[in-house]
């Protein structure tokens, strides 16, 4: 890679950031290891899946998810406060005649906790500037093209809020378990640059 | 007054890159600076909202072409000065001199 030497640098660097604080007590040995393992184990797209696929067989379950859905994830095991500050969730579902998806126009704001981790075209600013001015445009760059009926709203994340695509349960899926449901909803299904 | 992280509707940005099978970090420093960021706002050195106006606040042109992660590592060395847990010369590397 071109990078190389930049990237060995910048290494470098960080380690030497890190002896500094374990010299100065502000970080354990191994602390950062132990960190990674839990965040690469933790928050997953089939997180976000699972809800997704219970509030299609459920719509109790998909009412209280629409109205409260801080609350209405703990009935899945699933919760935003596990992170370093509890996070408002919203979920917006599609609609034969309205879609969702959601941006962070100033960071990276996402829910990592039922995402993890975000891909880099979230945090790029060609997604972050052109999603909110030509949704439709962007959409279509990802393969989605939606009907000129369908109107698109566009969710913008912040530091307390976050938001989830809640995405339309494919046709001919009536006869499908739960399980198989959520294996067919995609992580940018829950961030709407999908259709499911 | 808008900062230059305040990109929404702004135009002139290229078409959307998506990159498949893309790994969480593409490298292991990376993974570093994500996990020392946790670290440190966990202990209470500086909070989340501190760290997001410190990466809002680089220099404009340092802003733009830095890497996600490069920006996270500029906003942590920035705060780490300013609240004094380090100087300023002791975030160089040695063999710099």
């Amino acid at each position: 890679m071109s990078d190389d030497h930049g990237s060995s640098v910048i290494s470098a660097q960080v380690r030497h950031v890190e002896s500094l604080l374990e010299s100065r007590g502000l970080l354990d040995a191994g602390e950062i290891d132990t960190r990674i393992d839990e965040f690469l184990a933790g928050g997953s797209p089939a997180n976000g899946a699972r809800i997704v696929a219970r509030a299609w067989v459920d719509p109790g379950f998909a009412e209280r998810l629409l109205a409260d859905a801080n609350s209405a994830i703990r009935e899945v095991g699933l919760s935003m406060a596990g992170g370093l500050q509890e996070q408002r969730l919203k979920v917006v579902a599609n609609t034969e005649g309205e879609h969702n998806v959601v941006v962070c126009t100033l960071c990276s704001c996402y829910p990592i906790a039922l995402l993890g981790p975000s891909p880099s075209w979230y945090k790029s600013e060609a997604y972050r500037s052109r999603v909110v001015r030509d949704p439709r445009g962007v959409l279509a760059e990802f393969g989605l093209e939606l009907p000129a009926g369908t109107s698109i709203a566009v969710w913008d994340a912040s530091a307390e809020s976050r938001y989830m695509v809640l995405p339309r349960r494919p046709d001919g899926t009536e006869g499908l378990a739960e399980d198989e449901l959520a294996a067919r909803v995609t992580r940018k299904g829950l961030i709407g640059t999908a259709a499911v | 007054m808008s900062r230059v992280n305040d990109v929404g509707g702004m135009s002139g940005f290229p078409a959307v890159i998506e990159e498949p099978d893309e790994p969480p970090f593409h490298s292991d420093w990376e993974a570093h600076v994500f996990a020392l960021n946790g670290a440190l706002i966990r202990r209470g050195v500086y909070n989340l909202d501190e760290f997001r106006d410190a990466q809002e606040r680089l220099p404009v042109q340092e802003y733009l072409a830095a890497s996600y992660y490069e920006r996270w590592f500029a906003a942590i060395t920035t705060l780490l000065r300013e609240k004094g847990v380090v100087a300023g010369e002791e975030l160089e590397l040695p063999d710099e001199h």
